[in-house]
């Protein structure tokens, strides 16, 4: 059926980027098959009805309210079985993110159903949906085509762009559900404990990322003035050249033998772009580079490149994105 | 110093919990093998150099440190696998790293399995092995599998976790920690249950030569799909709810920009013109 | 040139190793702390591999000796994650001793295998003026580049191939392995030991730390190739040098390339372009262009490498760029146009020759291959001098675990087979080359054309190290990397598959502060740019390497010019597929 069924997850009363990136993009393409968008959510009072609806803002037509517990994935799995068990959902779409690939897995198994992860986009093809997701190192695309009445997609972290169009509210409906035994096995005992120093590159919306070019580890202390400015949910990342000169710690090495990054911004700064570091950022959304070396090889791939020094642009590039934002 | 020694002689009941551990291994190409379709099937080609998927040695290394740790007896360590003749490569490294035995779930009916068919068929395989804690890594290498410990856990009907980081075992529970959207979790999980782990759980270890010579003697048990009850409709390529191919080349990315930097306030202008046309400040 | 106006050798600025010291082990451990094997083979490359097929060949018809020899027969140790990851040739062989070692399978099966890509057909040799024009040299003027008949290879293939067979036959290949040090009992090889995992960067020992395990063997076969780890201990240990010429060594960078139209023939180059001609520079060095056919995917690739003899005296000398710039001659765009390069890698070879092969045998131990030298650097054939002695050896080893018979007549076997008489004809080949390219061709053509006839005696080589360096202008006609066609070096290393962990401890042993000619000289020369001079280092005076060992693919070329490639961890390195 041309129903798609979205899973929304939030904390402290605030719904989750990439869910509501998952209703907006499941909005669109329930549109295109003649079908609508739901949302489901689970959780305890702060889920009030005001709350809810705005999901509507978003393009769900309607929103599947259960009470459970929060932050864990497999009663969820029971609430979304169950609604589509009796509305006949065709799809069921998760945004980037941890849970979403638990549950989608978990649904899979359930409703014994095809799910495709890591997915970056979604077409409509003869009143179906197909998943398409990277695959040879982002290289290509595969498609994924299901079989039977219910296919999950499964989205890559920041693939769906949030969109929000009207002010139409949601239907809020609850959702009495019976959870499975073994749910009561598991026990949240803390939720989204915060812990200080530790930076969370990969989810990053925005990386200033130094290289060899910083010329010494004080360097560094530009792109952290940097990310500071952009501020929100922004990191300092590092190639493996400097950290392995111990430039800058392990734990923000992009490249082939560290993470693999996709921010809505990559700021690479006295980075050539050498493919070991390539490969570890080149699916970012928007790539920015600065380097004195024309031939960089990063300039063949980022989006704005400034041949220059850094040591220049970088300090007069924070002033002015902090008297834009009005710091 | 071993914690055993603080049990009274006198007792004659260890006390500890009893723990039957599997531990779910992949075979994957190797990360420096090209990878690449192969023209005549339309197909990711499959040849090359496989090796123990770099998750799963962190899942082994999880159960060899319950079993060193002492709050636990581990009665076994099973590796288990699913896949062709060459996954036996995969069970023996396992075996290397501390497992004591291994069983190969192959038959031709579970070739061309999806992720959902794939959990399914392994379910079956555990189901018989029977296990109190089903350990797995968190994902596989080849970029194949995320998340197939979900699949497992549904379908034995036990409590999961992924990305798990931490886990401390305690009488017949587990206290795991994992990171996920909003920060760390902490999950008290009472056994039996699937943990899919992370690779910051732990070093695994490296195997000694011992080890490795000797893995070839840890028994191997190979078993088809009628010997654990899959049903074969459900599997392979048929029984599997999404087919992937139609392998076609992402939209070009549009050129760049370049600019010189000569004026440098008129470039940092540029870019913060260009960073806003994006929203990105 | 350094600061008191003298250029300074390599061999001036000794590593700090003493190899003897570090990987000479006296005494086996105990029973219960070591395993015990019948025969333990270093090295898992073609040589070595030949031995196991063949020793385990003649074990399979001798079940008694078989089972004497206990649970493990024979044990190959390997440091790369599988044999033929860290091997690396032209390379066309000639079939015989692969066929002799192989009765079984023919080559049409070789090609079935991916390990074989035809036969030669057709064959060109050119010498190249510039970087425009060639001119063709006949095959008669030039007997040692005849291939008819021969078959093109890929050694690293090969290697996967036997690796297979050997498993069959009952061997046990211990891969990831290195082997770190060699163990001595009173006078005697009685195995080795193999490298410890888990250090970090400084060799400490890390929270996942496991010590290597001695591995007592009744023979030991040391098969590491191009002047191998503990080949060279074992060379100063025995005096396995004595009376010999000392070893010289050259560098290959090679490529593979995904090619629209087939190439039709063999081609050598003999230089000089884009090698320098006048004698101060001391580029001695050619190329190859070889076809391959691959039958499982039906692509049409060439094999296209670049070797230059390590003892010349610019330092700016870069095989990897110079065969980027070998690239740009019409003659190999006409052949790599259109195409996509899909391999690259390095490695030295020994190229000394007859009078440089050390003494071949200890007491327990064996050299085959590479390791004992065994390269016709004439006509760039080794491999089926790697399997030939990798036969004799086998049937060496067989006799004496057998009858008893001394293991040194390995060396007469040697001698009086197709190695040691293809060997000794091209004896005095390569010598007169160092003298210069110009000066000494005529001598190196006659010593071919007479078969070895003339010139009589004992060439002496010098070595390649003792070269004093200057910085010169062979780089200025290296091109620009463009990424398609022609590339730096990091983005080969990429794709040669290396894979090193991030806190691994540096093997590679170098004096840090030294002239600046001898720095410079390391940087260019290293394929994988591991070496790299600061950018705030003085211009006057010596200057501090940096050494990024991270990017090593192991190719041996550092030991030869004043460094020394220790082993690294088991495991790390590249893979190479079809080099």
């Amino acid at each position: 059926m041309a129903d798609v069924l979205t899973y929304v997850l939030h904390n402290e009363g605030a719904f989750n980027k990439n869910s509501l990136g998952a209703v907006s993009e499941g909005a669109a393409q329930a549109q295109s098959i003649g079908g609508e968008c739901h949302a489901v959510v689970v959780g305890g009072d702060d889920l009030t009805d005001e709350l809810c609806a705005t999901l509507g803002g978003y393009g769900a037509n309607k929103v599947f309210r259960a009470k459970g517990p929060e932050g864990l994935a497999q009663p969820v799995i029971d609430v979304m079985a169950k609604v589509i068990d009796d509305h006949g959902h065709g799809y069921a779409l998760f945004g980037g993110g941890l849970l979403g690939f638990e549950i989608g897995a978990g649904l899979a198994a359930r409703k014994q159903a095809g799910v495709t992860m890591e997915v970056i986009s979604i077409k409509a093809d003869g009143g179906k949906l197909v998943a398409e997701r990277p695959i040879l190192q982002d290289s290509k695309i595969s498609d994924s085509h299901y079989q039977g009445e219910l296919g999950i997609i499964i989205g890559r972290i920041n693939a769906f762009e949030v969109k929000e169009g009207g002010s139409q509210a949601a239907e809020v409906v609850d959702v009495d559900v019976t959870y499975s035994p073994w749910n009561e096995r598991a026990k949240m005992l803390t939720r989204g404990e915060q812990r200080g120093a530790d930076v969370d590159i990969e989810g990053a919306d925005i990386l200033v990322a130094g290289g060899r070019g910083l010329g010494k580890a004080e360097g560094f202390e530009l792109a952290e003035s940097l990310a500071k400015a952009f501020g929100g949910n922004s990191a300092v990342a590092a190639t493996r050249a400097v950290v392995d000169a111990g430039w800058y710690p392990y734990a923000a090495q992009i490249g082939q033998t560290g993470k693999t990054v996709s921010p809505k911004l990559y700021f690479a700064a006295g980075i050539s772009g050498a493919i070991q570091h390539k490969v570890g950022m080149q699916s970012s959304e928007n790539i920015v580079a600065v380097n004195k070396d024309a031939n960089a090889p990063i300039f063949e791939f980022s989006d704005l490149g400034i041949v220059g020094d850094l040591n220049k642009v970088l300090p007069k590039l924070t002033e002015a994105i902090k008297a834009k934002k009005g710091s | 110093m071993d914690p055993r020694a603080q049990t009274d002689p006198r007792e004659d009941i260890d006390r500890r919990p009893h723990l039957k551990i599997c531990v779910l291994v992949k075979e994957v190409p190797d990360a420096a093998v090209e990878k690449r379709i192969d023209p005549s099937t339309g197909r990711m080609d499959r040849s090359g150099e496989k090796n123990l998927n770099p998750y799963d040695t962190h899942a082994i290394e999880a159960a060899m440190q319950i079993r060193e740790g002492g709050a636990a007896e581990v009665d076994e360590i099973v590796a288990v696998t699913m896949g062709p003749a060459s996954a036996t490569r995969a069970l023996q490294k396992a075996v290397s790293l501390g497992a004591d035995r291994s069983v190969h779930l192959s038959d031709d009916a579970l070739a061309g399995s999806d992720v959902a068919a794939t959990g399914y068929a392994l379910s079956k395989a555990l189901e018989k092995e029977s296990p109190d804690l089903v350990l797995l890594g968190q994902q596989s290498d080849d970029g194949e599998c995320y998340t197939i410990g979900a699949v497992v856990a549904d379908h034995l009907q036990m409590p999961s976790l992924t990305q798990v980081i931490k886990m401390d075992i305690a009488a017949g529970s587990l206290t795991c920690e994992r990171q996920a959207e909003y920060g760390y979790d902490t999950v008290e999980i009472s056994l039996p249950a699937v943990i899919s782990v992370g690779d910051a759980i732990n070093e695994p270890r490296y195997p000694s030569l011992k080890a490795i010579m000797g893995a070839k003697k840890k028994p191997l048990e190979t078993v088809a799909a009628g010997d654990v009850g899959i049903d074969t409709s459900l599997v392979g390529a048929d029984g599997s709810r999404v087919q992937c191919g139609d392998f076609h080349d992402p939209p070009a990315k549009a050129a760049g920009q370049i600019i010189e930097d000569e004026d440098t306030d008129e470039t940092v202008a540029k870019i913060v013109a260009w960073l806003d046309e994006r929203k990105l400040i | 040139m350094s600061s008191n106006g003298r250029h300074h050798a390599p061999s001036e600025y000794p590593p700090p190793v003493d190899s003897v010291k570090e990987f000479v082990k006296h005494g086996l451990d105990d029973e219960d702390e070591r395993i015990d094997v019948g025969v333990a083979i270093v090295g898992g490359g073609t040589a070595g591999l030949s031995c196991a097929n063949r020793l385990l060949q003649l074990l399979g018809d001798d079940p008694e000796l078989l089972e004497s020899l206990g649970e493990v027969p024979v044990a190959v140790i390997e440091k790369a994650k599988t044999c033929g990851g860290h091997n690396l040739s032209g390379a066309v062989m000639r079939p015989g001793p692969l066929q002799e070692l192989f009765p079984d399978v023919s080559r049409e099966d070789w090609r079935k295998e991916r390990f074989a890509f035809g036969e030669v057909t057709r064959e060109s040799i050119y010498m190249l003026p510039n970087g425009r024009t060639k001119i063709s040299v006949p095959t008669f003027a030039v007997p040692n580049f005849k291939n008819h008949g021969n078959e093109v290879v890929s050694v690293s293939a090969l290697a996967r191939f036997q690796q297979a067979r050997a498993e069959e036959a009952g061997a046990y290949i211990l891969t990831e392995t290195a082997a770190s040090q060699l163990i001595v009992d009173r006078g005697r090889v009685v195995g080795v030991r193999s490298g410890d995992k888990g250090r970090g960067k400084e060799g400490e020992e890390l929270s996942n730390f496991e010590p290597g395990t001695d591995i007592g063997a009744k023979v030991t076969v040391l098969a590491e190739g191009c002047w191998g780890h503990l080949t060279g201990a074992a060379i100063k240990q025995f005096d396995l040098g004595a009376s010999r010429e000392p070893q010289v060594w050259e560098l290959g960078v090679k490529e593979l390339w995904k090619v629209p139209k087939p190439l039709d023939r063999v081609i050598h180059t003999l230089g000089p372009w884009p090698l320098k001609v006048p004698a101060k520079y001391g580029h001695v060095g050619g190329s190859w262009l070889y076809p391959m056919k691959d039958e499982k995917t039906g692509d049409d690739l060439v094999s296209i490498g670049f070797v230059v003899d390590l003892d010349y005296a610019d330092a700016t000398t870069s095989v990897h760029d110079l065969l980027q710039q070998f690239k740009l001659h019409p003659l190999v765009k006409g052949i790599l146009d259109g195409g996509e390069r899909v391999g690259w890698g390095a490695k030295a070879l020994p190229g000394g020759g007859y009078w440089s092969m050390p003494k071949l045998s200890m007491p327990g131990a064996l050299l085959v291959g590479d390791a004992g030298g065994m390269v016709d650097a004439a006509a760039l054939k080794g491999v089926h001098h790697c399997i030939k002695s990798g036969i004799l050896a086998g049937d060496a080893i067989y006799d004496s675990l057998k009858r008893g018979t001394p293991l040194e007549s390995y060396e007469q076997a040697i001698e009086d087979s197709s190695v040691g008489q293809e060997l000794y004809q091209v004896r005095n080949t390569r010598q007169p080359l160092q003298k210069g390219f110009l000066k000494g061709s005529p001598l190196s053509g006659a010593s071919i054309m007479s078969k070895g006839r003339i010139p009589r005696g004992r060439l002496p080589w010098h070595k390649g190290d003792q070269v004093p360096q200057f910085v010169g202008d062979t780089k200025d006609g290296y091109p620009k990397p463009d990424g398609k066609y022609t590339f730096d070096k990091l983005s080969s290393v990429y794709i040669s598959g290396n894979a090193t962990r991030d806190d691994a401890p540096n093997h590679i042993r170098l004096r840090r502060s030294v002239p600046r000619e001898v720095a410079e000289s390391w940087v260019w020369m290293c394929p994988a740019g591991v070496y790299e001079i600061p950018d705030d280092a003085p211009e006057q005076g010596n200057v501090d390497v940096t050494v990024n060992y991270t990017n090593c693919v192991q190719c041996g070329a550092i030991t030869a010019r004043g460094g020394r490639l220790t082993v690294p961890e088991g495991g790390d390195g590249p893979l190479y597929q079809l080099t």
